[in-house]
């Protein structure tokens, strides 16, 4: 139902994704990615106002799949993406606005560990577990 | 050639392997209590014998028969059908296999040829080695739930360093069975030094060579201290007294000033020296720097550098930092020895003795889930502790509201750092007593968050003696804005905590409190906040007014209060500190400028009283003189 996606620039590639419901991975790896296009179309457009944290972005409705897609971007311009079955209509703004905050924590806490370069792929067991959870809390 | 740690023969290692199988199908790792039950009445023992077997090869103590158990339970056996005494001691000699009636396949296999008993080389050491790994091991698996099963140990140790690696691996048989093998190699591989260094660097208490080749020598010569703290280091996770003094001597290395830190880059290059792989590195730091700063101070590297040398003796790597790793408690113990300050003399309240690790242990476990939390805290609780102090014994005149902040300044600090609060007010009970600062270690700049300098503070003094009279409950002092997060954060803290941090009550009603419950409050909690009840008092006793209330204090006060119910997160507190700097700053500008203002006040009254009192002298009876 959920994933969880972090892309970084320039090159937007995922350094982290996870998906609930492991099947149809591949399928929210190609929903995140063309959501990145949106997101960047977004940044763009708020250029000259001040970077908004908070980046609620809900549009991808696709037809036949039916789920929503979120985004937020930080000041470094890294991109988290979710991705929540419209099924799931517990879901508040402010529900998915947390996440998206503890994601960011999560984040820094990575980018403080000195053996992390910025660009490998999280590997972190402590974001791992986060993650984790705020999943099972979703679904 | 005998495979387990008890060097068992052959035929031994595959009796036992086929019992434990039997009792145990695989891929548990325990034996199942009623089978293992089964088969020790099958020896035919007399009943409390077999409670003794069982006690001393730790299942009781564990709680279940792992393989280390079993096996240990097997040779305890075959001892007491040999007429051995059951005690450790025994197993390590030669015996014939353990005789189980009632088993079919046991019956005949009755091996007796002590010749094939390889292992004999065991040395009387083990003894203790191998309880302390017995205890070890109990220790170890409480307090690491997640270590993988222990299957039975089969590698044979192939030269006499793996005797002494015998117990750890006994006792700790985490991963050990699935590195037993590897381990062969790469143990003595890693240690430059063989086989006298072989026991040391399998010991828990030695250190590992690391890079630092200098260490293995000292190993050796450690060794010997092992036996005496194994008691006290019984799990892998604790560190043992000699063991911190070296990580502390490390710290000192990269860094001379004890109660700073390591910056993450100095710490990296360090780390990285010890040749462990960068994902286990990395996975080191994450669980060392609880409060994800990208720094480490002293109880951090402690935890850090501990965990390098448990992983170079080849244990896995907790999934979360155990207890005893906690920058809390290691601060709690190590502070002990380092009295730098009288700052850690007094770490436990409840513990004044040596005894303060362990309890700080239970304490710290009733808080251990804090420790998100806590780390968030530590950072700036360490600095706000010192900080703290220096505000405080500037700040003697602060009326109360400001020591509200102060307090909380104080209670920022995690659980850990509530142990410098603490020893603050043992050893400066009294409330003027001015010698706190004194006593602070060398500390970091003040926080923002302790907001005034000494004279500033005075000051606000005699600002808030103005403005005592009508708005005195409600104010709240400039200073730190982040202080009431904390406060009100660690209010969600267990409420053992809860006694160590009275204050954290404050925080929320800081605004309503009247002085009088405050100094009450303040002066009922001992810990930390001897600052505060300085303030309070001092407060209270400048019930003067005098001076006009000056309405820029009264505004930026109401200005802090709404930073006040920021809840402290270990996520928000960067930001919080940042807006903390902020205010503190503009907060500073603000004090400043009331100061002058009340210093030119103070010129011109002065100035009437001079003509007062002239006046008075002309104008008294020319008779009096």
């Amino acid at each position: 139902v959920l994933v969880s996606v972090i892309h970084s620039p320039p090159q937007n590639y995922p350094l982290y994704i996870r998906s609930v419901p492991t099947e149809n991975e591949l399928k929210f790896h190609y929903t995140v990615h063309t959501s990145l296009d949106v997101v960047d179309e977004k940044i763009s457009a708020m250029g000259k106002a001040l970077v908004d944290q908070r980046e609620l972005y809900l549009g991808l409705l696709y037809p036949t799949e039916d789920y929503k897609v979120y985004g937020y971007v930080t000041n470094s311009k890294v991109k988290f993406v979710m991705v929540v079955d419209s099924s799931n209509t517990a879901l508040r703004d402010n529900e998915i606005r947390s996440m998206f905050r503890k994601l960011h924590n999560s984040y820094t806490d990575i980018m403080c560990n000195p053996f992390y370069n910025p660009g490998d792929r999280i590997h972190s067991r402590a974001f791992d577990n986060m993650v984790n959870s705020m999943m099972m809390q979703v679904c | 050639t005998g495979g387990l740690l008890l060097a068992l023969s052959e035929s031994e290692q595959q009796r036992y392997s086929e019992l434990f199988s039997r009792c145990c199908p695989p891929p548990e790792a325990a034996a199942g209590g009623s089978s293992v039950g089964e088969l020790f009445r099958a020896s035919q023992l007399p009943p409390d014998t077999l409670h003794q077997i069982t006690e001393v090869c730790g299942a009781k103590r564990v709680g279940y028969f792992g393989p280390a158990q079993f096996y240990i339970a097997l040779k305890l056996i075959a001892a007491a059908q040999s007429g051995f005494p059951v005690r450790i001691e025994s197993i390590k000699n030669e015996l014939p296999l353990p005789q189980f009636m009632a088993l079919k396949n046991d019956s005949e296999v009755r091996y007796g040829t002590p010749a094939e008993l390889h292992g004999v080389k065991f040395q009387v050491p083990h003894a203790t080695l191998e309880k302390n790994s017995f205890k070890r091991a109990d220790e170890g698996d409480k307090q690491e739930p997640k270590s993988p099963p222990m299957s039975p140990i089969c590698s044979p140790p192939a030269s006499p360093s793996t005797y002494q690696r015998i117990p750890l691996s006994y006792g700790y048989g985490k991963s050990r069975s699935g590195l037993e093998q590897q381990h062969g190699a790469p143990y003595e591989v890693r240690h430059s030094t063989h086989q006298q260094d072989g026991p040391s660097s399998g010991n828990y208490g030695a250190k590992p060579a690391l890079a630092c080749s200098t260490l293995n020598r000292s190993l050796s010569a450690e060794r010997e201290q092992q036996d005496s703290s194994a008691h006290y280091s019984d799990d892998p996770w604790r560190i043992t007294e000699e063991q911190r003094d070296y990580y502390i001597n490390q710290f000192r290395s990269l860094q001379p000033d004890l109660n700073s830190f390591i910056s993450g880059s100095v710490a990296k290059n360090f780390f990285t020296k010890s040749k462990l792989p960068i994902p286990e590195l990395s996975h080191i730091w994450e669980l060392s720097d609880v409060d994800c700063d990208g720094a480490l101070t002293l109880p951090e590297f402690c935890a850090a550098f501990h965990l390098v040398v448990a992983r170079k003796n080849g244990y896995q790597l907790p999934e979360t930092l155990p207890e005893t790793l906690l920058p809390e408690y290691l601060q709690a113990a190590s502070l002990k020895p380092m009295r730098d300050c009288a700052l850690f003399d007094s770490y436990s309240e409840s513990l004044p003795g040596g005894q303060q690790t362990r309890d700080f242990s239970r304490t710290e476990k009733t808080s251990a889930e804090e420790v998100p939390e806590n780390s968030a805290v530590l950072q700036d609780g360490k600095k706000d502790d010192k900080q703290a102090l220096k505000v405080s014994t500037g700040l003697k005149t602060i009326p109360k509201e400001f020591q509200h902040l102060t307090v909380k300044t104080a209670a920022q600090e995690s659980n850990a750092l509530k142990s410098r609060p603490r020893s603050r007010s043992y050893s400066s009970t009294s409330i003027e007593d001015a010698m706190k600062k004194g006593e602070e270690p060398p500390t970091p700049p003040p926080r923002p968050q302790k907001s005034h300098s000494r004279a500033s503070s005075l000051d606000l003094n005699k600002i808030f003696q103005q403005n005592t009279q009508a708005v005195r409950s409600g104010w709240l002092p400039p200073p730190p804005p982040a202080l009431p997060p904390r406060p009100s954060a660690s209010q969600t803290e267990q409420p053992s905590e809860v006694e160590l941090h009275p204050q954290m009550n404050r925080p929320p009603s800081q605004a309503e409190e009247n002085s009088s419950v405050k100094k009450e409050v303040a002066l009922s909690q001992p810990p930390s906040k001897p600052a505060r009840r300085k303030l309070r008092t001092e407060a209270q006793g400048l019930e003067t007014p005098e001076l006009s209330p000056t309405i820029n204090v009264t505004s930026s006060l109401p200005a802090v209060k709404p930073h006040l119910p920021v809840q402290k997160q270990s996520s928000k507190q960067k930001r919080a500190i940042q807006t903390a700097i902020r205010k503190n700053k503009e907060a500073n500008a603000v004090l400043a400028r009331l100061n002058s203002e009340l210093q030119q006040q103070l010129k011109e009254v002065h100035k009437e009283r001079i003509a007062l009192e002239t006046q008075l002298e002309q104008l008294r009876p020319v008779t009096v003189l």
